[in-house]
Order: C-alpha cells, then sequence, then structure tokens
C-alpha cells in the first residue's frame, strides 16, 4: 500500500515538474478565455451555450497529458522494474489513473470556477457544471491512460490518441452537457452510471495494454 | 514471483525457449542456480543474454520448457529508471520506498558504489559510469537475493569494476544468487559460465 501511495505521489510530482500539470489548465483558461470574443458580449447567448463549450475544452484538454503519461516510464524502464518487484500491471495502471485524477482533473475543477467567471455562467449552471464534471473526470483520467497505454512508442501517437479518445468520450460528452440542459431529467444519473463504468473498467484495458507493449 | 519469503534463492530453468517477434532467440537452454552461486552469462552480441535476464524477471513469456524462481529479483539492466530530474538521494529513495529498504542499506549501497559525493546531484547530469553505479546501487539497496546484471562492467573504470567486483563477491558470501551477462569475462571467480551462442548451446 505504501508503494501503492508512492507511485501516485511520484505522478503527480512528474506532472507539476514536467508541465503535464499546467498545459491542461492553460488550455481550458484560454477556451474560455476567447469564446466570448468569438460570441460577443452577448450575456444570455454565454449563458446559454458557454456550459457545453467548456465540456468540450475539458473534453480536448484530457488528450494534452497523453503523450507523457507511459512513454516516459516505458523508456526508463520504470514500468520493467515494478514487474520485477511484483506488481501486476492492472495495479501499475490504477496508480497511473490516480495519480492522474489528482494532477489533471482536481486543477480542472478548480479552473472550472475561473472559467465559468470568465464566460459569466449563472451560479446554479456553475454548481452543475463542477458536479458533472467531478463525475466526468475519473473516467477521462481513465480513458487517458489507458490510451496513453494503447499508443506509447507508436509514431503519431498523439494523432491516433484523438482519434481513440474522442468516439469513448462521446457519451461522457452528451450526457455531460445533457444536465446543463433546462429538462435534464436523469442526465446526471446517467452521466454517473457511464463514468463509473468507464472508470473501473480503465485500469484493465491499460493494464492489458501494458503486458501487450512490453517486449 | 509466488514466494517472496524464500528460505534460499533458487533459479532452475530447464529446456526453455523464447521466441522475440517471430524469431527463436535461443531453445533447449538449461541453467540451475542456487547459494552463492555467481554465474556468467556469456555469448556474442546478440545471443540473448538480456532476453535470458528479462525472462527470469518476469518480463517475458517463455515459448516452451519449465522455469522456477524463488527468491526476490533486483534487476540491473540498461535502463536506468531513474528520474532525470530528481536528485540522486530521492530518486533512489523512490525505489527504496518500493523495496521497502532500510535507511542503513540505502546509505551502505551508495557508499559501496562511492556515489555519496554525487548524492545531491540532479540525475540528468551523470555520466554513464556514473549512471552505471545509479543503477547498481539500487540493486545494492534492495537486498533482493537474486542479482540479474546485464553488462554491469559497461562503462566502469577499474576501481568501480573493483568495487562491483567485492559487492558480488558479499552477496554470494551471504548466499545470494548472481546472474552476470557479459560479453567479456568478469574479474572474479565464478561458479559456473554458460554460453547462449549457437554452436555451444549445452556448456
Amino acid at each position: 500500500m505504501n508503494g501503492f501511495l508512492a507511485l501516485i505521489a511520484r505522478e503527480v510530482r512528474t506532472a507539476w515538474t514536467g508541465g503535464g500539470l499546467w498545459l491542461p489548465v492553460i488550455f481550458y483558461l484560454a477556451v474560455a478565455t476567447l469564446f466570448p470574443f468569438v460570441t460577443g458580449p452577448d450575456k444570455v447567448l454565454l449563458a446559454h451555450t458557454g456550459g457545453g463549450i467548456l465540456w468540450i475544452a475539458a473534453l480536448l484538454a484530457t488528450l494534452l497529458p497523453i503523450e507523457r503519461l507511459i512513454l516516459p516510464d516505458r523508456q526508463a524502464g520504470v514500468l520493467d522494474q515494478l514487474v520485477v518487484r511484483g506488481w501486476s500491471d492492472e495495479l501499475v495502471a490504477s496508480a497511473k489513473i490516480a495519480g492522474h485524477i489528482v494532477a489533471f482533473a482536481v486543477p480542472l475543477l478548480l479552473a472550472t470556477v475561473v472559467a465559468s467567471a470568465l464566460i459569466g455562467l449563472p451560479e446554479t449552471q456553475l454548481r452543475t457544471l463542477l458536479l458533472g464534471l467531478a463525475l466526468a473526470l475519473p473516467a477521462l483520467a481513465g480513458l487517458s491512460v489507458t490510451i496513453a497505454a494503447l499508443t506509447a512508442g507508436l509514431s503519431g501517437a498523439s494523432a491516433l490518441g484523438g482519434l481513440l479518445l474522442v468516439p469513448l468520450a462521446i457519451p461522457i460528452l452528451i450526457f455531460g452537457a445533457g444536465t446543463l440542459a433546462e429538462n435534464a431529467g436523469n442526465a446526471m444519473q446517467l452521466l454517473a452510471a457511464t463514468s463509473l463504468a468507464m472508470a473501473a473498467l480503465s485500469p484493465f484495458a491499460a493494464g492489458a495494454a501494458l503486458r501487450a507493449g512490453r517486449g | 514471483m509466488s514466494v517472496r519469503q524464500a528460505t534460499t534463492p533458487l533459479v532452475n530453468i530447464q529446456n526453455v525457449a523464447v521466441i522475440r517477434g517471430n524469431r527463436l532467440v535461443f531453445d533447449r537452454f538449461s541453467l540451475t542456480a542456487d547459494n552463492g552461486d555467481i554465474i556468467w552469462i556469456r555469448g556474442a552480441n546478440g545471443s540473448g543474454k538480456s532476453t535470458l535476464l528479462r525472462l527470469i524477471a518476469g518480463l517475458l513469456p517463455m515459448a516452451s520448457g519449465q522455469m522456477t524462481v524463488s527468491g526476490v529479483i533486483a534487476l540491473a539492466d540498461e535502463n536506468l529508471a531513474l528520474d532525470p530530474n530528481m536528485l540522486l538521494e530521492a530518486a533512489l529513495g523512490f525505489w527504496a520506498k518500493m523495496d521497502a529498504a532500510s535507511a542503513d542499506a540505502r546509505e551502505k549501497a551508495l557508499a559501496a558504489m562511492d556515489l555519496v559525493p554525487l548524492a545531491d546531484m540532479p540525475v540528468r547530469y551523470l555520466s554513464t559510469g556514473q549512471r552505471k553505479r545509479a543503477n547498481l546501487s539500487r540493486l545494492l539497496a534492495s537486498q533482493a537475493p537474486i542479482w540479474l546484471l546485464d553488462e554491469p562492467y559497461n562503462g566502469l573504470d577499474s576501481a568501480n569494476a573493483t568495487r562491483l567486483d567485492a559487492a558480488l563477491l558479499k552477496h554470494a558470501g551471504k548466499g545470494g544468487i548472481a546472474l552476470v551477462a557479459a560479453h567479456r569475462a568478469p574479474s572474479i571467480n565464478v561458479a559456473q559460465s554458460i554460453s547462449l551462442d549457437r554452436q555451444a548451446a549445452t556448456a
């Protein structure tokens, strides 16, 4: 258990020192800053569409750190050393996902408060958005690590990563944006269910990809 | 890795074949090592020395044969697996935490490889020989009974090669196993030397 926590702490530290922490946050805030320039300062329009734009921004921000999640550790032999110590690939993947949630999802949630102020979202919308993103981000973190493990070492890995992530993340985007609608119905419950399933399955998918990629 | 707390370490390989990328690296290979054996695994470049060590470490599947390994393994191969931006002592400290190594074992391992003056140097500034020593120092600190060393003498000057020899002899004296894959002969007496070359497959 100590080793598991140490690996999570290492993930957070490498994100902090390697630019993996700030890059998605800056991208996310840049979208929120630029969006009002495109639509014009129409408060009603911004309040109506702003939440959806932030969902798209969060989804695309997920793509940015993918290349540094698995590949550097594979090349440096860190993954090999963990396997020699008896770690299963699924456990390594779980630690990576947990670390990525701390290093990616939490900063993005904090940035959402700033971004919604930039767009001028009403407070009720902000609350729904925060809850929805908090539910979805663990699934997006799981997807990132899985895709990073699948594409590590391939040429054009980042383009392929985008190609893989977008279709897999569509259910999350549909339910996520649905929670912001006036007649949201059960969108939040569906979002929670989809995210839970994805987050729970991703350590196994990522673990299998790590095992297959070892040669 | 099924038995983490074995009383005596053992590596027993019988008639093993390994296939990598549709190529048969070696087959019908056998090796037995127990208590205090230092074994030199020799062979030309590409004969499968590193592959054999990766197989024993559990990083590669075998195509056929039987393998029994009891005892904790430590591997020092060509990959450093230390974070380049961290100070050497902190980077080694991460693995010490993973191995649950005592502070005493860590200090002794640093001293044994003459790394104490470099402890507060970022890993990315280390030279080839210094990186090799850092790798070996992690292996020493882990106190694992089975050592897998891939070309451990590469990049070491004669003073540090002597330090490695001393560490190997001490390890064997305590009943540990060391499998040393090297294309040139180690400078210490080895219990056994096994060749992976095709023409001399049975040593």
